[in-house]
């Protein structure tokens, strides 16, 4: 074997495994977020701030389990720069990573590695959003007439003096002139360090607003229409723009629009089906539904309302609240208010029924009711609900019925109801905070 | 080459010839210097080139970070192989890599001549590489995922090898063969390299009372569902561990010597006088003890050190060829060693770290306790084929630290992927006898009362 040392250096720019492997783990650590669903969607910083803010999740790396000693029991040897005594403290839980002695190979201690992962809204909206699905959408019920709806989504140099698009129009001006006043000192400046280029595009340039110049009695009449508007903010871009080595414009000079300058929005025509739908939220106020179980519903109704949205063009609410009679409330009602009283679940679906003939024809609609209650209904009342709630399940796309529980029974009504077949109901129960997720998945399949 | 590698490779020449002449015995030495990106990953990885998986990706984020942060830097990484592969951080001043030059080929030295190194194959970065490209063909063919579930299987299981396999069973244990169906003696025929003659027969073995040591040499042999490729894949695993462990057994031992023979070395050799000041703080730096917690290079320096005024210098590479950190730790460690470093025994009470133990005897038990098995918990698998069902049985050698209920869990639930049929594991929660039943990656756990206790 040759005894010749080599020193090398090599071009590892190539080297990118490491990297690699550190985005796998940070893929699994995101999966690990998805597993943890069911508790972020329930937060309270999400549902009560109206989902604007981003929250930061503490999260721990990935453990590399196997066979270890329980930490916790385990003896350890240390060192110190100074003598200790039996009974000395070292430090508190908190510093436990450091007080791990040299176990040779006892490997990282829980509470080392931690990711902060910050979650926004959208990002646990779209993680949510893709485990939930609207069912019955090739429905025969969705219309088949479609009015064309006119989209305004281009811009060009034609069209109609009523779509001109003000803003666009008066950039291509402050632009137009920009160039113009340009090209009249194009004589000096570091421009003409390069003739060929700049000189041919100033030239190009300078042909435009010539041609321009004979329609300018209308669009000098067009500006005018525009009014004090445009006036006041050319005046104000040329102040920012005083630079004189930037735009040396004539001081006095007004900003005019030529035809050249006019945009106007176009739009193309596209059928649109109606896309409407509503949700009836109806809710059970009688005492014995409290704090938990109004957050529960207002968490289900939060998501709902937001994943219905990402379907339909439009997504109404209305909330009907009930004891033993139902009445429209407001949202902020709906969420707060309590009564005593007993629970008589037919009266809110009559209402909603009601409703439902009043104002959605289930032709038009997409009818989304969806009932919380604790399940406490008069027994009596069982077979009336039964019925109306068979024609709300006739008129709607999916029927929600959630009980709120925090026993191991199940109440009449939810055996009353389970006879209705028809998968368009979905009965769930929830009876913790990260139940919620389940439901909606329930609901949402 | 450029000015910098030419001159280093100047420096190594005149460092090596100067190892020798003091006594030091080593394979080749190929420096390699490299970018932090590079070193790191290598750090993380343990290889150059190995096969992929996150755990590796996560050590890379960590290291990398307290790099960036300025918490910790590596400054070399050497490779037990022949020839030995050192890697230099590029940006270390040229007396730092006169230090590291020195502390690699006295690392070298260790792993040529220690007993415990004289199994480990010369080979290694071309094996690890084949492998990685074995498991990035598996990767194609049977999908990440499927490897992926694989390795983390068999990496919560990695340690649970016999690394004592090659030394001769007692002659009992001889001649006892089960029958075997055709497919498994084939397959153990595929793998018979892997074990040492009278190791396969203890694996086959089911029947026998003893217990075999080598949980993932079992699983490969034995496990009755996973597929070749799998099986494959635990037997590289398995050879990489194999590999890893003498390191793992002789961290304070040989960090120890390199700390010790690169100061002499650095004494033998000329050094400005700005250059000895930059070496004595950074020799200051690497021996610093931390504080709470031991550092391996200061504790094995001070041993050697003692040694060296004991026995005489020439004792010493006696020493080096023999000894692993249990055996040194238990055998040199002493009252006058254990105060001059005020090491002491602690463990949590309450909320607390508090100090137990300041006594030089229960401090060196202590060590030495965290030394066994390489400071695993010892598992052996004690039945093939438990209650008849064809389960697996394992069973903790207590030795009076109890498991980590939460990993004990999650580890069996891995175990129980590779076996398939239900896993059991046997062993003891303050002081109760206690079995843990994985099924379908369900886990549950049985208290084992007298009725459960059976007698032999």
């Amino acid at each position: 074997m040759s005894d010749e040392i080599i020193v090398n250096r090599e071009d590892w720019s190539l080297q990118r495994k490491g990297y690699l492997d550190q985005s796998r783990h940070k893929e699994k650590v995101q999966e690990a977020v998805k597993q943890q669903l069911g508790d972020l969607i329930v937060d309270e910083s999400i549902i009560l701030s109206d989902g604007k803010k981003a929250i930061k999740i503490p999260m721990r790396s990935l453990e590399e389990f196997r066979f270890r000693y329980d930490y916790n029991k385990k003896k350890n040897t240390g060192q110190s720069t100074e003598k200790v005594s039996p009974g000395d403290i070292l430090g508190r839980e908190a510093t436990k990573g450091k007080g791990n002695g040299n176990e040779s190979g006892a490997g990282e201690e829980p509470g080392i590695d931690i990711y902060e992962a910050e979650i926004t809204y959208d990002d646990l909206a779209e993680i949510l959003f893709e485990e939930l699905r609207l069912p019955n959408l090739d429905d025969k019920k969705r219309p088949k007439i479609s009015h064309d709806r006119p989209e305004f989504n281009d811009v060009r140099k034609t069209g109609l003096m009523a779509n001109v698009d003000k803003k666009r129009t008066l950039l291509e001006s402050i632009k137009r002139q920009a160039r113009e006043s340009h090209g009249l000192g194009s004589g000096r400046g570091s421009e003409g360090d390069d003739p060929r280029e700049s000189g041919s595009s100033l030239q190009g340039l300078g042909a435009e607003p010539r041609g321009a110049g004979s329609n300018s009695q209308e669009s000098g009449s067009s500006l005018q229409e525009l009014g004090g508007e445009p006036r006041g903010s050319a005046s104000n871009l040329q102040g920012s723009e005083s630079d004189p080595a930037v735009v040396p414009v004539e001081p006095k000079r007004n900003l005019r629009i030529t035809p050249e300058d006019l945009r106007f929005k176009t739009w193309e025509t596209r059928p649109n089906f109606e896309t409407n739908a509503v949700i009836l939220a109806m809710m059970d106020t009688s005492g014995s539904m409290g704090q938990f179980e109004k957050y529960i519903s207002r968490t289900f109704f939060f998501w709902m309302v937001r994943f219905l949205r990402t379907k339909y063009k439009n997504v109404e609410m209305r909330f009907l609240a009930h004891h033993t009679e139902a009445k429209e409330v407001s949202e902020e009602e709906f969420f707060t208010r309590g009564e005593s009283g007993g629970t008589r679940c037919s009266s809110v679906y009559k209402l909603a029924l009601d409703l439902i003939e009043a104002d959605y024809p289930p032709a038009h609609y997409n009818i989304y009711p969806v009932h919380f209650t604790d399940g406490d209904n008069i027994g009596s009342d069982n077979a009336r609900a039964l019925s109306l709630m068979q024609q709300l399940v006739d008129a709607s796309r999916i029927v929600g019925y959630g009980e709120i529980l925090r026993t191991h029974y199940s109440s009449t009504l939810m055996a009353t109801l389970k006879r209705i077949t028809d998968p368009k109901l979905r009965l769930v129960t929830i009876r913790d905070r990260n139940e919620v997720y389940t439901a909606l998945k329930t609901v949402f399949s | 080459m450029d000015e910098e590698s030419r001159e280093l490779s100047r420096i190594a020449r005149e460092i090596a010839d100067v190892a020798k002449g003091m006594g030091l015995d080593f394979y080749p030495v190929h420096f390699e210097i490299c970018p932090p990106e590079t070193l790191y990953t290598f750090g993380a990885y343990g290889m150059p080139v190995r096969f992929t998986h996150w755990s590796f990706g996560k050590a890379f984020y960590r290291l990398k970070m307290q790099y960036d942060l300025n918490l910790s830097r590596i400054y070399e990484l050497v490779i037990n192989s022949d020839p030995a592969y050192a890697f230099l951080l590029e940006g270390n001043k040229l007396v730092q890599n006169k230090l590291v030059i020195g502390h690699v080929y006295a690392h070298v030295d260790f792993f040529k001549n220690n007993h415990y190194f004289s199994r480990t194959p010369k080979d290694m970065v071309e094996r690890m590489a084949a492998h990685a490209e074995q498991i990035r063909e598996y990767e194609t063919r049977y999908g990440r995922d499927k490897v992926e579930q694989t390795l983390d299987a068999v990496l919560s299981i990695q340690e649970h090898v016999d690394f004592r396999s090659h030394i001769a069973r007692r002659p009992e244990n001889k001649g006892k063969r089960p029958k075997t169906s055709r497919t498994r003696s084939s397959f153990i025929e595929k793998y018979a390299d892997l074990f040492p003659e009278d190791q396969t027969e203890e694996a086959k073995d089911t029947k026998s009372r003893r217990e075999a040591e080598d949980l993932v040499g079992y699983l490969i042999m034995r496990a009755p569902g996973i597929e070749p490729w799998q099986r494959d894949i635990l037997s590289m695993v398995r050879a990489e561990s194999l590999y890893f462990y003498p390191q793992i057994e002789t961290k304070i031992i040989n960090e120890g010597w390199a700390s010790f023979w690169h100061a002499k070395i650095m004494r033998e050799i000329q050094l400005s006088a700005g250059e000895s000041l930059d070496f004595a703080v950074m020799h200051s730096q690497v021996l610093q003890p931390a504080r709470f917690s031991l550092n391996p290079y200061y504790l094995g320096y001070k041993i050697w050190e003692s040694l060296e005024k004991e026995m005489g210098l020439d004792a010493l590479f006696e020493l080096r060829e023999v000894e692993n950190d249990l055996s040194f730790v238990r055998n040199y460690l002493d009252r006058e060693l254990v105060e001059e470093l005020n090491l002491f025994n602690f463990r949590k009470v309450g909320a607390h770290w508090q100090v137990t133990d300041t006594d030089w005897e229960k401090v060196r038990d202590t060590l030495v306790q965290g030394l066994v098995h390489g400071g695993h918990p010892r598992m052996v698998v004690s039945d093939g084929d438990y209650e008849g069902r064809g389960a697996l049985k394992i069973r903790h050698c207590h030795e009076g630290l109890d498991l980590d209920l939460v990993y004990l869990e999650k580890t069996l639930a891995h175990v129980q992927f590779l076996w398939q049929k239900p896993v059991y594991l046997e062993t003891v929660l303050d002081g109760k006898k206690v079995v843990f039943e994985c099924d379908n990656g369900l886990v549950t756990r049985h208290q084992v009362g007298e009725e459960g206790e059976k007698k032999t």
